[in-house]
This record gives C-alpha cells, structure tokens and sequence, in this order.
C-alpha cells in the first residue's frame, strides 16, 4: 500500500479540527488559518483604532489636554503601522486562505505548513512591535515612513519596530507565496486562468507586487538599522549619503503597497456587485487587464509621494504624468462595476450596501487622488489634512468596508448561519454616517492649511476638528456592532443555504453551509 | 416588496437627524472651506487649476453616481426588475477608456506649463536661506548680511503647554505668531535656498503656493514674487519631532522703501548685540536673560522643570553635565551633540544669550550650583 492510498483513507474517514486550544496552534488548515487570520486583523482592527480615538481626542479642541506630542506622534506612527500592516494586510490574507481553495476548486493551500507559520508570525511581530510603547521613552514617533534622520533619533524602540517589520514582511512574502502556489498548482481541471473569479485574480496580482516590494521596504530598514548602530551612512548627508533616498526606496515599496492594501478589495467587490445584482460582472477581461495595468504602474508612480523634496523638474513631470495615468484603468474598474449594476435586478443585503458604500466613496477617494496628482496644486495639498483625508476615504470606506462587505458576503458559507440583517444595515447605515462626518471635513481643514501630523493646530481649524472628533467616536463605537453580528453568527441563527444568496455564482457556494472542514478532494469539474 | 422594506425603522430618522445637527453646528462657524487664492501670479494660477480639477471631478461625480442611483432605485429586485444580459461591449470599454485618457491630457498640459514657470529660479533680486533647525527657523539675507532665528512667540508657547489652562482661542494667532518675523519686499522676485540643520522639515505659506523640504546635507530652491503687502502665515509641514506643529513661519511683505529701512535698522541692531560681550554681567541679569531664553530654545526638550522627557530628552536637574565641570556644559551647548536633537547653539544665539542659559540651567531648579560664566569668555570661545 502506497502512502497516498493510506493519507485518502486517513482523510476520507475521521480527519477533523484536533480537539482543544492545540488545534489553532499546529494547525494547517486553510479555513482554521483564515479564522486566525481575520480574528487577528479584527482585534488589531480596535487597537489600532483606539490609538486613532487618542489621537482625534487630543484634536478635539485647540491646545494640548490630554497627551503630549511626543506621546501624539507615537499614537499617528502605531496607529498607521497597526492598521496596515496588521488590519488590512492580514484581513485580505485571512479571506484569501478561506476562500481562495474553495473559489479554484482546491482541496486546501498548496503550502499548508509555511501557511501555519505565517499567520503565527504575526502575533510576535506584532508584540515586538507595539512592547516599544511600554519602553523608556516610548514607541516610535517619527511616523510610519520612518524618514531619517528623525527616525535616527528614536531611542530604544527604532531596532524593535525595525525587526518587527522584517518579521511582518517575512510573513508577508510566505503567505503570497502560497496564494501564487495555490493559484497557479491547485486550480481544478477547467479552471482557466480566464475564468477565475475576480477576487482571486486581483489576490494572484497582488501576491506578487508583495514579493517585488516586501524585500525593498526590508532592505530600506535595514539600512537604517546600520546607520543606527553600525556607523554606516547611507542617509546622512555628512557621510556622504542621502536622506531623500531613504525616500525613493520607500516609496518604490510604499507605492504598490497602497494598491496591495487596495486590489483585493477590487476583487471582493467585484464579486459581490454581481450577486447582488443577478447579473454577470461586466467585462470581466477589462477588470482582470485594468487589475494587472494598476499594478503595472505602481512602479513607476513612487516620488508623487514625494513632489516637495525638490526633484528635477522633468522628474516632477514624468511622476505627474504616470499618477495621473492611474485614473485611466482605476476609472474603467468603477465604470464596470456600475455597468455591472445597470439593469440588472437589484437587491440590498449587508454585503451589497458595503460594497456599494466602497464604489462610492472609493472614487471619492480617488478624485481627491487625482488632484494630488497635479505636482503644482499638490504644493499646497501636500502634508496637509487633505492627504489625511484622500488616504482615509481610499483604506477606510474603501479597502475595510470591502473587506467587512466580503466577511458579511462569506459569514453564512464560514459558521453555517445567516447574521442578523437588521444589525449588519445598522452596522452599515451607522458606519457610512460617521465615516463621512470623520473624514469629509478634513478636506477642509486640509484646504484651508492646517498640516498633518501636527498635535495642536490654531484656532480657526477648530470647528471642522471637532465635528472629525464626533465622527470618529461614532465610528469606532458602530465598530462594536461588526463583533456583535459575528459571534451573534457563530452562536446560531437561521440556517444558511449551500448557495446562501440567490445571485451567487462560483465554486465556493456548491458545497455544503457551513463548509465542511475539507473541502474539495477529490476536485471539481469547471466546465 | 416595499422599498426600504429592509433598512431598520428608526435608523434613517436618526442618522438625518444627526447630519443635521453638525450642519447647524457647522453653519454657525466663520471658517475657510478651499484653498487661498493667494497673493502671489503662481498661487492664482494653482488655485485656478485647483478650481477646475475639483470642478471635473464634480462632473465626473455626477454622472457615475447618478447612473448608480439610477440603477440602484429603477433596477431593484423589489420593483420587479429582471436582469438584463449583457456583461460586455467593446464599443462602451473603448469609450471610457479613451474619454478619461483625452481628459486628463487636458488637465496635464496646464499643470506642466505652471510648473515648469514654478521651477524657474533665475534671476531673483533677494536671495534668503532658510534652514529649519529641531524647532524653529533660521532666515539669512544672503546679500545684505542679516541673519537671525524665529522661534513660536512665547505667548502661544505658554498656551500650548500640557493642561497649561490658557484658552487658545485668547492668544493672538496661536500658533501662528513667532518672536521675529521675516520681512520681505512685494514686487521683488525673492529666491529661497532652503536647507536643515538636523532633520527633514518642510516651508510653506500657503498664500505664495509654495512649500519644498528643507533637508540637512542639501540645499533646495524656490521662488515667490508677492503683490500685496500684508502678514502671510505658513508652518512646517514635514513631521520634524516633538514640536512639529510649534515651528510657524510669518512672513511681513512690505514696500520696498519700507524694506530698505528695515534692513538698515536690522543691520544697527545686530551691531549693538555683538558690542553686548563687553561688559561684566551681573548675576541677576544672566539669571533673567538665562530664563528668557530657555524658554525659547531649551524648553521644548528639555522642559520647564528642567526634567526632560525620560528616555527621549535628558533631564537637567542634577544631571551629570550641571553637577560636572562648567567647561563641559558650555562645550555641549556650543556645539550640540551628534546624533540626538541637541542642536550646537553657539551658530544660533548671541555670546549674551548662551552665557545667560548657561548660567540660568546651572542655577535654576534647586540646582544651585553657583557658578556662572561672562558673555565676555564665551565670546572668546566662539573666535
């Protein structure tokens, strides 16, 4: 008897979640990582937004009342770090392992065991990195890009924010990895590239801009580590170095990051639009194209994020002509998307009015993008409110109202029960109100000159901060209600139907609600 | 089906009602909603530009939403709407790929003629260099001889200090007033060399439209030429530290008669500091100065107490350098110490000023050390 016969009898008879705590542990499950993976990313999801509800208290009013700005700077650094690195980034790998194998027909990941240790990474990463707050003089202050020479400055916490992110990026790489393995390896017989769901074309895109730049932003930290302590000077100028190329290093990873924090959430909407709508995705080649056009040009868009450092003028120029190229492909996904809708049969569950909300106030986001783009009238944008705002709209109702869209779309295939509707509009209605009463006025400040990063601003932003301030609140606090619906959903409710929504198409809807712990073995048939 | 049928009774009522409340909440207020239009040709220009980008981003708006909407109230299931067909058309992915292309070649060519005119520094007629220092600026009249530091104006810095108790809103553009204001001609083409002296910071006044980052080790460039006389503020605009948001920049563009005067006031001025060293200074007097100019230039470190910030800024009360020999206490002020946010202060402040801090942090705090030094021996130092 061969092993292969031996592991099928194995799996076929009694092969379930190992009993107990140590299941979550050594698993190397595809669904139990995505479970780990999104409550992960849900719990950093309210750290990383009590941090945002320091700093927007601090804002409430003129004057310094509650923190110091030391203390400020180490609350917008975390902040930031937090929600990318450890809310969107893990949240997209936490659906990606869930659905993925059962979108392609496969029976699991294609690297389960590097799966399993990816996802544990995180944890430690992460505890390195937010530990630097209980520190002597604190956590890292000199914001998320880390630009020396301020970020030379910190104290003990530069080395522990620096391995922190090699570890995140460690996790990173292995975990796109596995996606571009699973896609490429593990698709079921028919399943061409072409009819691959879209959700699982803009992951496979994506999985590899994470392994182009994840080693770039690694290198760049490392540099700073030895200009720390090693008495190298790659970015300071008295050795002979250069501080802006910290910079153009950064950004050449930062950029394609922004569409990494941004491209599944293209995917999930993209397939929920359809459902929702009864109706195929429209031009469904022109999505997969304007996907891979995007991410294309992530690469040679970088030094917008950089107009002021003082360029030469045909550098200026050929950075403003790609940025403002991007609204070409990023243009064609929204007019598809409402194509996609246009007389179709329309319905509004949770799922629906989330991705809706994305559609609408992504582009928002993405007009605001589009005036960045023009390097002159960015002279007066740049590190003002209105970048706060424009990044905001883009990754708050944009990359995590897809990614709760996609966990409202996916809750009855994951615990086999359909969530309360009621809350999850609520959860909706609530969020969208407050998101928009938060981020919408710091267009305004931002316009009428008020800098970012600052704690403590002159009095005539005052207003326009508070009303921010009120929104934040109600924003975080209609946050409790996404926990509420989701263990209200694993306790029980309504029995969930295979196909759970009466549009849905697609592989994961033909097996059973819940999903069976393995799934796909022997595969599917695509025809 | 009923429309709303599915979105919770109360919850529209509710949320309507809140919108309304931060509107009249809002329409109360005097506030600036847009960009300045500014009083430089340039900043007209971008502000021009910034009208009509907004203006086809409202279009574009428009037409996208308003076909959702379209389809999101005429296409509903519960009005029986069955789904149509279709999911391509050639003929529409040609459209809205070549309309937004032809778009934005219109709105790049503009943008590229202004800034091509932004980047054009020759032939100014002032020259100032500013260098951004850990947390303020420093304004050098590259021709004329006249240099001097512009710190936050101590009435917004005593407001702007932890639970100070002080109402912003009672001080005179807080945070937006310093101590010494840089004056500059209108009419004049004013050519800026910005540079650091520790980390990245950024200048900006938003009503020239211009900002570039002043970077320690290089020296950036860029222009203005102002038409109207007035008090123009900016801030920094690149995260440079703790006191980031403590560094603003007020600009008093004046006539050119009125220039002219100022810099020979200036230029008086700085004489009568320099002839300061010659005279033996009493106790008291370094003692008044001492806290004076603490607590513009040491204060934000090292803090009022003198305790410092644990782990970031070391304190001075008891510290090594106080209880140690004056010799190494005026050597670090002088000249700073690397790799930290202690700046070398002998280029900023006056043989006056450092001798009075000097003897000020030695004696202030229950420090009671004694000693002092004579504006006379650190000028002597500084030759």
């Amino acid at each position: 008897m061969n092993a292969y016969a031996t592991d099928a009898h194995h799996d076929a008879d009694h092969h379930g979640p190992a009993p107990g705590l140590m299941r979550w542990v050594t698993t190397t499950n595809h669904k139990d990582i995505g479970t780990l993976y999104l409550w992960f990313s849900l719990i950093m999801f309210f750290i990383g937004g009590a941090m945002a509800l320091v700093i927007r208290s601090e804002l409430f009013q003129p004057g310094l009342q509650i923190v110091d700005p030391h203390f400020f700077n180490q609350m917008t650094t975390l902040h930031a770090l937090v929600m990318i690195f450890g809310v969107v980034m893990p949240a997209f790998v936490g659906l990606a392992n869930w659905m993925l194998p059962m979108m392609v027909g496969a029976p699991d990941m294609a690297l389960p065991r590097m799966n399993n240790w990816s996802f544990w990474i995180l944890p430690f990463g992460f505890a390195m990195m937010l530990s630097t707050l209980f520190m002597e003089g604190g956590g890292p202050a000199a914001g998320w890009t880390l630009y020396p020479p301020l970020s030379l400055q910190s104290g003990n916490a530069l080395p522990f924010v620096i391995f922190s992110i090699h570890m995140l990026g460690v996790s990173s790489i292995m975990g796109a990895i596995n996606i571009i393995a699973t896609i490429m390896n593990l698709r079921a017989p028919g399943m061409t590239y072409m009819k691959m769901p879209l959700f699982v074309w803009t992951w496979f895109i994506t999985a590899y801009l994470l392994i182009a730049v994840m080693p770039v932003l690694a290198g760049a930290v490392t540099m700073l580590l030895t200009d720390k302590f090693f008495d190298t000077s790659f970015f300071s100028a008295a050795g002979g170095g250069d501080p802006v190329m910290f910079q153009h290093i950064f950004w050449f990873f930062g950029h394609p990051e922004v569409y990494i924090l941004i491209l599944p959430a293209f995917g999930l909407v993209s397939e929920i639009i359809p459902t929702f709508s009864r109706k195929r995705l429209f031009g469904y080649s022109s999505m997969v194209y304007a996907t891979a056009s995007i991410a294309f040009l992530s690469f040679i868009v970088w030094a917008h994020h950089m107009f002021t450092v003082g360029m030469p003028l045909v550098g200026e120029l050929f950075f403003m002509f790609t940025t403002m190229l991007i609204a070409v492909p990023t243009g064609v996904k929204v007019f598809n998307w409402v194509s996609t809708m246009w007389r179709g049969s329309l319905t509004f569950e949770t799922p629906m009015l989330f991705a809706l909300g994305f559609v609408v106030m992504f582009t928002v986001g993405g007009f605001s993008g589009l005036m960045l783009a023009m390097t002159p009238i960015d002279f007066q944008y740049h590190d003002t409110y209105f970048v706060v705002a424009h990044f905001h709209y883009v990754l708050v109702p944009g990359a995590i109202f897809g990614i709760i869209g996609g966990v409202y779309y996916w809750l009855p295939k994951w615990t086999g029960n359909m969530y309360d509707e009621k809350l999850g509009k609520w959860h909706f209605w609530t969020s969208t109100v407050f998101v928009n009463i938060l981020f919408f006025p710091m267009h305004f400040v931002g316009l009428a000159g008020m800098p970012r990063r600052i704690p403590d601003y002159a009095v005539q932003f005052a207003d326009f901060n508070q009303i921010a301030t009120i929104g934040a609140f109600g924003f975080g606090f209609s946050q409790i209600l996404l926990l509420i619906v989701v263990v209200k959903c694993i306790g029980g409710g309504k029995k969930a139907t295979d196909r759970v929504w009466e549009g849905a198409e697609g592989l994961e809807w033909t097996v059973a609600s819940p999903a069976p712990y393995h799934t796909f073995s022997p595969q599917p048939l695509v025809k | 089906m009923k429309k709303f049928q599915r979105i919770p009774g109360g919850l529209v009522a509710v949320l309507l009602g809140l919108l309304l409340w931060v509107i009249s909440f809002t329409a109360a207020a005097d506030w600036t909603l847009n960009l300045t239009e500014g009083v430089t040709e340039i900043s007209r220009e971008v502000y021009g530009m910034h009208m009509m980008v907004l203006w086809i981003c409202v279009v574009i708006g428009i037409i996208v939403f308003g076909a959702m909407a379209w389809s999101i109230i005429h296409h509903r299931k519960s009005k029986g709407h069955a789904p149509a067909a279709f999911h391509e058309s050639m003929k529409a992915e040609m459209l809205w790929t070549v309309v937004p292309f032809v778009i934005l070649v219109a709105m790049a060519i503009p943008a590229a003629k202004t800034l091509i005119v932004m980047e054009d520094t020759s032939d100014a007629e002032v020259t100032v260099k500013v260098t951004g220092h850990q947390w303020k600026w420093e304004y050098e009249y590259l021709n004329e001889g006249i240099r001097f530091f512009s710190n936050l104006h101590a009435d917004s810095r005593e407001a702007a200090a932890l639970h100070s108790g002080i109402h912003p809103a009672s001080v005179d553009n807080y945070l937006l007033e310093v101590d010494k204001r840089l004056v500059l001609p209108v009419g004049k083409k004013i050519r800026f060399l910005l540079t650091a002296s520790d980390v990245i910071h950024a200048w900006w006044i938003p009503a020239f439209a211009v900002k570039k980052d002043a970077i320690p080790g290089f020296i950036n460039e860029m222009w203005t030429n102002i038409d109207k006389e007035g008090t123009y503020r900016g801030q920094c605009a690149e995260l440079c530290g703790r006191d980031h948001g403590f560094m603003p920049i007020v600009v008093d563009a004046v006539s050119g008669s009125d220039y002219d005067a100022w810099v020979t006031a200036e230029l008086a001025a700085a004489e009568a500091a320099a002839n300061s060293a010659d005279r033996e200074w009493s106790m008291a007097e370094l003692m008044e100065r001492g806290e004076k100019v603490y607590a513009t230039s040491c204060i934000a470190c090292h803090q009022a107490d003198g305790q410092g910030i644990a782990g970031v800024f070391p304190t001075l009360v008891a510290s090594p350098v106080i209880s140690g020999d004056i010799a190494a206490h005026i050597d670090i002020v002088l000249n700073g110490k690397a790799g930290t946010a202690m700046q070398a202060f002998g280029r900023q402040l006056s043989a006056a000023d450092l001798a009075s801090v000097i003897t000020y942090e030695r004696n202030a705090w229950g420090n009671d050390r004694g000693d002092s030094v004579q504006p006379g021996a650190i000028d002597q130092m500084m030759k």
